[in-house]
């Protein structure tokens, strides 16, 4: 152990421990800015940057970046005093100096971790003119690049590469006309992006901030011809009290709903009665491949791999062009709620699909690309007309003055609201694995399940994997979450070195509840385990469980799908995917 | 393959400049015995990703400038994101993305040529040959660099065309040098 002490406070911790996380275990706070940590996931950035964590260690001539640099027996810190606060401030101004003053107008004002230390600081002039930063603005279908306001962090980098092994972000040039860019700095559009907007997620000013829908959808609400109606995924319910002050954790399904209404959607409906349509599909499919892979049948590909999260679509049509057969081919429950929407329940109510506007509640920002894909449209009529995050909906509801904490608990509409507790665990990961076991086990055994809840495919680890009792037949699940750990399990498909006979991949650390769309966790994991304990408590409370129990999808098929994988269901619910090439300009000549 | 790219308005004006193309979409072709040039290099370093600095050196080495096309190539050997190898390549001034002229200008703005007036000199080359620091003339002929300290600071300024050396330039002696390459 290493003796030393921090502000007076002596303390023992083990060699190797940055001075940041020394003070932090004596309860002294040292301001941080370009380094990020997600620590339960063994996710940090630390490049030593910018300079704002710097300490006075006695004895040592220069200061010292307190996240890079390691303690030493008998070490001397001062974190706060008057040389520290000058050269604090100092740098503070430095950055500020090429930062756009567009405070009042940016997207991530009051959620911007430079603007909270320029206040912190008190600043108040910026002395140091010079050349400012003026490079193009990106637009791509979810993500917004304003580059002016990167502060070269670099914490996109690291969760684009090391964490999502995605490569579509790198810091190009030197010095002043460095900038976090795509290769060749063409535009997102056209780089390896998933949309996953991981790297939104842990942007520390408004460089990188998602595309806003929500002006679509108030003229879309105050259009008296069109008929609006709004479906909200699983994750959103568990994230979106955060916004409004409430403890992550917090629930608010019931109030979330009132808001929708409150706000003028004409239904209120529900993401996870998609994601029952979702299971049905998905577990029949993963039924019809493993009960031919049993009887030889080796035309048969498995494992089968979810295709409910469109960040991890886009990754594999990118990455793995040659598995396209792999994963399962039905749509997302986005896409399924839109295609249902706009067919069965426009016809109920005798609309037109023309008029009627779905928009889509969700903690996801490849959302928004995905209800933008040409195949998920009629005639230019796209299924899903717009999809907006977890953040768009409680600025929304804050805009339209609507008291969020008192308000009554509402329920969802029928026919598109009614859901069962496998709908809900989607937003966790594991969960869409979990759900579908549910019916799956049900629909081959013909037994009742007795214990619905399947532990052992539950937790907060990268790469995790199950064998499942399905009545003597041992079922073997992989799961992933996080891009880098689903490259590891499709490395192994690609091999054919993979034991399982499922997979289910959520691009997002910790699946939705951790998605791009989410109110900002600022590397606090234990945000990411109290959401997920949200979800399942919200599971546990439903009365029904398993997705084939649950009554209106029971009615959809009885009245107008017949049965999962029947010729209406494919033409509505699947879909075919499309390989990307990662290699922009190859073009070879024999 | 076929793919349109977007680069960046800065490098996209240069190559339709250079290309006389008007349009906003540039394709490059890269013949098969190039590819397989690139390829060799590549095993030669054992596609180790660790080696990209001396891949990106040997092959600047045998084209003289490392397009985009060359980088995709390089980066599907390596398995590096192309990001990352552009990133790279715009971070060390040796690399460059733009061809050079068949005659490469180097002027020594080191501190001994600098003090003995390498930047008039400097200055006089890009007013004879309209282009700017690290650009080649639309005809291909020439390009301008800097570069610091080529060991010769008993002769400053120096300037280096090609492999040649010229030593105490001064910025009258800009048109005979380049005087000398005119066929």
């Amino acid at each position: 152990m290493i003796r030393l002490t921090i502000d007076k406070k002596t303390i023992e911790v083990e060699p190797g421990t940055t001075i940041l996380k020394a003070a932090r275990k004596v309860g002294v706070e040292i301001p941080t800015l370009c380094h990020f940590e997600l620590c339960d996931m063994g996710i940090e950035n630390k490049p030593g940057g910018c300079r704002i964590c710097v300490v006075e260690v006695e004895g040592r001539r220069n200061l010292a970046p307190s996240c890079i640099t390691e303690v030493q027996e008998g070490m001397v810190i001062n974190t706060h005093n008057i040389r520290v606060l000058n050269a604090r401030t100092t740098v503070l101004k430095l950055i500020i100096s090429d930062h756009p003053f567009d405070c009042l107008v940016c997207a991530k004002s009051g959620d911007c971790e430079l603007q909270d230390l320029a206040r912190q600081f008190g600043i108040r002039t910026v002395p140091y003119g010079g050349e400012q930063s003026h490079y193009r603005k990106d637009t791509s279908p979810s993500i917004i690049r304003d580059v002016d306001k990167c502060i070269m962090c670099r914490r996109c980098e690291m969760m684009c590469n090391e964490v999502q092994t995605v490569g579509a972000l790198s810091a190009v040039n030197r010095g002043f006309m460095s900038v976090v860019a795509p290769a060749f700095e063409m535009n997102l559009e056209d780089s390896p992006c998933t949309y996953c907007g991981q790297c939104v997620s842990v942007c520390p000013t408004g460089a990188l901030t998602e595309v806003d829908h929500t002006n679509d959808i108030i003229r879309a609400l105050s259009d008296p011809k069109k008929t609006v109606v709004v479906q909200t995924a699983p994750a959103v319910r568990a994230a979106l009290g955060e916004e409004f002050g409430l403890e992550p954790g917090t629930l608010v399904t019931g109030r979330m709903v009132s808001a929708l209404r409150e706000l003028g959607f004409d239904h209120v409906f529900d993401t996870d009665f998609s994601a029952d349509l979702t299971i049905m599909e998905e577990g029949t499919e993963l039924l019809q491949r493993l009960r031919g892979h049993l009887a030889g049948d080796s035309s048969v590909r498995l494992p089968i791999l979810t295709s409910c999260c469109p960040g991890w679509v886009n990754f594999f049509e990118h990455n793995f062009p040659d598995l396209l057969d792999v994963p399962s081919t039905a749509k997302s429950p986005q896409q399924m709620f839109g295609a249902i929407a706009k067919s069965w329940f426009a016809d109920k109510i005798g609309v037109n699909r023309k008029d009627l506007v779905v928009v889509s509640i969700m903690p996801c920002l490849a959302k928004k690309y995905e209800c933008q894909r040409d195949e998920f449209s009629i005639d230019g009529n796209p299924d899903v007309d717009f999809s907006i995050s977890t953040r768009e909906l409680a600025a929304f509801i804050k805009q339209a003055n609507i008291d969020f904490l008192n308000l009554p608990e509402g329920d969802f509409d029928d026919p598109l609201g009614e859901s069962s507790g496998a709908g809900v665990i989607f937003g966790n990961t594991g969960g869409v694995i979990e759900a579908a076991c549910r019916t799956a086990y049900e629909l081959h055994t013909g037994k009742t399940l007795e214990k619905v809840e399947f532990e052992a495919l539950r937790g907060m680890e990268g790469i995790r994997s199950a064998t499942i009792d399905f009545d003597g037949l041992p079922l073997h699940i992989g799961i992933a979450h996080g891009l880098g750990n689903a490259r590891k399990l499709l490395d192994e498909v690609r091999e054919g070195r993979s034991q399982y006979h499922a997979i289910e991949i959520m691009a997002c650390p910790g699946g939705c509840i951790g998605g791009g769309g989410q109110p900002f966790h600022h590397g606090n994991s234990e945000i990411l385990a109290r959401r997920a304990a949200a979800i399942y408590s919200e599971d546990e409370r439903k009365t029904i469980r398993k997705s084939h129990e649950n009554p209106s999808i029971i009615r959809l098929y009885r009245e107008f799908l017949g049965e999962p994988g029947s010729h209406k269901a494919h033409s509505l619910l699947h879909t075919e995917y499309f390989p990307k090439s990662n290699e922009v300009t190859i073009n070879m000549q024999s | 393959m076929n793919q349109k790219i977007n680069l960046a308005p800065e490098v996209l004006a240069y190559m339709e400049k250079l290309n006389g193309s008007d349009g906003v979409e540039v394709v490059v072709n890269l013949p098969k015995e190039k590819v397989e040039q690139i390829n060799e290099i590549c095993n030669s370093f054992d596609n180790d990703p660790q080696e990209l600095i001396n891949v990106l050196h040997e092959t600047q080495h045998l084209f003289g400038y490392l397009p985009a096309e060359v980088q995709d190539v390089i980066a599907h050997n390596l398995h590096l994101p192309v990001a990352h190898v552009y990133g790279v390549v715009t971070f060390y001034s040796y690399f460059t993305m733009l061809p050079k002229g068949e005659h490469p200008i180097s002027v020594c703005t080191g501190t001994a040529c600098y003090v003995r007036g390498a930047e008039k000199v400097l200055e006089e080359f890009k007013k004879e040959l309209n282009i700017k620091v690290g650009e080649t003339t639309p005809d291909g002929r020439f390009s301008i660099n800097c570069l610091r300290c080529v060991g010769a600071c008993g002769l400053a300024p120096v300037v280096l065309v090609g492999e040649k050396v010229y030593g105490r330039v001064s910025p009258d002696g800009v048109k005979a040098i380049l005087a000398e390459y005119d066929k």
